[in-house]
């Protein structure tokens, strides 16, 4: 997927003005919000899981290599091959040479963000095999063309009006002037269309959400049953995972389980939560003759010891876009890769550059709601300003940001010019507003005042009051 | 360089060490080998009954529906009364499984029975449930030769049988019941090649984050509870 990440700003502004999507975004995130905060308050060990989550994935990184080397003897034993890939041209050449020796000519697939980050479809779909997106909002989306907005509801910017073209354009088999009266005949459509494809597939491809040392298992989760059936009908099994999947235990595994779909759609427990383990076992009546497992690098095993190791907690619940301020007015399209809001502001840039993606830290408040509700604790706040000073170091920032903050800079670290240039500014501000008490127009600041005015600063600044303050106080004592 | 090298080796180089010490990696499989529990919630530590009125609560509230059975015996009656409620054939593919077998299915004649794996025409399946979770109202639905794993996908209606003596307050106690009954062939392990965890029927909300039923897998889920836990039973 060709990143549009340095066109950031552009694509924000162009974001704001799309009524499509700002109807979609107030529609989708009151929901989320609602829905992680009930499922959080009916659990009051909630908290405390955060704590045993982070401590699970912080030992499992710290001996990553024993657990991935003791999780493939296991995946080996139960008749299962890895293909370890240190990167992303690795990992679509690994998938298509299974697809190929399986004589594959269409692909069912779950829903995987690591096939979007590998940008697999296109790749399969250039060696004539034909790659099937099940999970409903990823089918649509490969109707459009389109890339997800969202790691795990990808065409929550889609409204019903778009469901409908698209099917009708899709589906021309179906009656052209056929009525969808509900969304539930939407969904009964794809439904039909797809049962069709699961039965006829030659390889199923899913993604992982953990991957179990003890067992050798990958296990995923959904509501929609998709990832099972493309896993269970055909004779192939590809399941594409990266490194930081690795978990220790069934018991961690159920540990990250209890926080994972609380803080994701603020269901207690998804519908399907599916352990698979290997190849159909001789007496089986069903489930795969083969079972791949595509083990991607792709800059991960970098990350560790440096300042973004804490990232490879992530389980990809999106509680962090959820509740980002950035991401409820902008969507996902606009960060302009695979993943959007702030863990895709601290992720993108290891794996595509901060030259491209020096922007994403940048869009961020710094409101700190996303590591407060991030369940594996994630600093991303913390991460980000990381990326901006590794950023600015590598004179990677626009000319006028760079000499506004050296010149900021310079006068910040000399207090008593800190404090004249302060008095100045307060004075001259207090000055300007004396009469309406507010500004609505401030000179380098057009952008800022243009929504609102800036409330006129009391003529003195915090340390002048401050000083007065304490001499007061010594007086009295 | 080979990928597996390659990734092994930037991981070491990155926690400042070669391979594990012997004694570290010893300790790490005695940590895998005794897999210790984490916390578990205090919602399901409950006395027997107010457990499976726990695990009934949780699958209503995740839109499937429960019929409390006395014995064997009123089974096929209530399977058939289900089907007909729903307007459904009485045709059923049912898992090969030694206690669906055992069932009387003759006192009802007309309902239609056939064992094996689910076909894409399958309308009403009857799965073995191995056990149930009452923390969140999961089904514990390991595969093999007797469960197949497509009996749990294929079919709109899914009908499973269960024990209440095997309805289990946490997560951890049904992969207690699956370590300590299951044996694998093939790995010598217990894990058999794939274990589904259920909660309610199948759904999605991703037409405008609207929840809708039967998104690919079963509409309903209806579980048949055989009351043979006299523990569970008695403030029923």
């Amino acid at each position: 997927m060709l990143a549009t990440s340095p066109a950031f700003k552009e694509n924000a502004v162009h974001a704001l003005a799309e009524p499509g999507l700002q109807k979609a975004l107030a529609r989708t995130k009151p929901h989320f919000h609602a829905k992680r905060a009930s499922a959080v308050a009916a659990l009051p060990e909630f908290e405390q899981l955060r704590d045993i989550g982070r401590n699970i994935k912080n030992h499992t990184l710290a001996h990553l290599d024993f657990y991935l080397e003791t999780w493939e003897e296991n995946v080996k034993r139960a008749g299962g091959q890895v293909h370890w890939c240190a990167t992303a041209e690795d990992a679509r050449a690994a998938v298509l040479a299974i697809c190929q020796k399986a004589g594959a000519r269409t692909v069912t697939k779950g829903k995987s963000m690591i096939s979007e980050e590998i940008a697999l479809n296109e790749h399969l779909e250039r060696h004539d095999i034909t790659p099937v997106e099940t999970d409903l909002g990823e089918y649509i989306l490969q109707i459009r063309n389109e890339s997800p907005s969202h790691i795990i509801a990808p065409a929550f910017h889609l409204n019903r009006e778009d469901w409908e073209e698209s099917f009708r354009r899709a589906h021309t088999d179906l009656p052209a002037d056929r009525v969808f009266h509900e969304r539930r005949d939407i969904m009964t459509e794809a439904r039909t269309k797809l049962r069709e494809r699961f039965l006829a597939a030659d390889v199923g491809i899913t993604g992982a959400n953990f991957l179990i040392a003890e067992t050798g298992s990958s296990v995923i989760v959904t509501n929609e049953g998709n990832g099972d059936l493309t896993q269970t009908l055909p004779r192939v099994h590809i399941v594409l995972a990266s490194i930081e999947k690795l978990v220790p235990t069934i018991e961690d595994t159920i540990s990250l389980l209890r926080l994972l779909a609380r803080s994701a759609t603020g269901q207690d427990f998804s519908v399907y939560t599916t352990f698979s383990t290997g190849v159909r076992r001789a007496d089986d009546l069903d489930g795969p003759a083969e079972y791949h497992v595509v083990l991607l690098d792709n800059g991960r095993s970098a990350m560790l010891g440096s300042p973004f190791q804490e990232m490879l907690r992530c389980i990809r619940c999106a509680a962090c876009m959820n509740h980002c301020p950035v991401y409820s007015v902008v969507g996902g399209h606009a960060y302009g890769w695979v993943y959007p809001g702030p863990m895709g502001a601290v992720l993108t840039p290891t794996l595509i550059g901060i030259d491209q993606a020096g922007n994403l830290p940048n869009a961020s408040t710094f409101c700190g709601k996303c590591e407060s509700v991030c369940p594996m604790k994630i600093p991303l706040p913390k991460m980000m300003r990381h990326w901006r000073e590794r950023e600015f170091e590598r004179h990677l920032s626009p000319q006028a940001v760079r000499t506004n903050l050296a010149l900021w800079g310079f006068v910040a670290r000399r207090p008593g010019l800190y404090r004249l240039v302060t008095r100045i500014g307060a004075a001259a501000l207090g000055w300007l507003g004396r009469r309406r008490g507010r500004l609505s127009r401030l000179p380098l600041a057009a952008g800022w005042t243009k929504g609102r005015d800036l409330p006129t600063p009391e003529g003195e600044t915090f340390f002048v009051r401050y000083a007065r303050a304490q001499r007061r106080g010594r007086g009295a004592a | 360089m080979s990928g597996r090298d390659f990734i092994l080796s930037t991981i070491r180089r990155n926690l400042r060490r070669g391979p594990l010490p012997e004694d570290q990696a010893a300790m790490l499989r005695g940590r895998l080998n005794s897999h210790p529990r984490q916390l578990i919630p205090a919602r399901s530590r409950l006395p027997r009954p107010e457990q499976v009125a726990l695990f009934i609560a949780n699958v209503e509230k995740e839109f499937g529906s429960v019929a409390r059975l006395a014995d064997l015996a009123a089974v096929p009656g209530a399977v058939a009364d289900y089907l007909a409620q729903h307007n459904l054939p009485p045709a059923i593919v049912m898992a090969p499984h030694p206690e669906l077998r055992a069932i009387p299915w003759s006192d009802r004649p007309l309902l239609r029975l056939h064992e094996g794996r689910a076909e894409g025409s399958d309308q009403v399946s009857l799965q073995h449930g191995f056990a149930a979770i009452a923390e969140t109202g999961t089904l514990m639905l390991p595969a093999g030769p007797e469960r197949p794993t497509t009996i749990n996908l294929l079919a709109d209606t899914a009908l499973v049988f269960l024990r209440a003596s095997r309805v289990v307050g946490a997560y951890e106690e049904a992969w207690d019941l699956l370590r300590a009954e299951h044996h694998d062939a093939l790995t010598g392990g217990f894990m058999p090649r794939n274990v589904m965890l259920v909660t309610g029927p199948s759904r999605t909300a991703d037409i405008e984050q609207t929840l809708e039923l039967g998104a690919h897998g079963p509409r309903r889920l209806h579980i048949l509870l055989l009351d043979d836990d006299e523990a569970a039973r008695a403030a029923a």
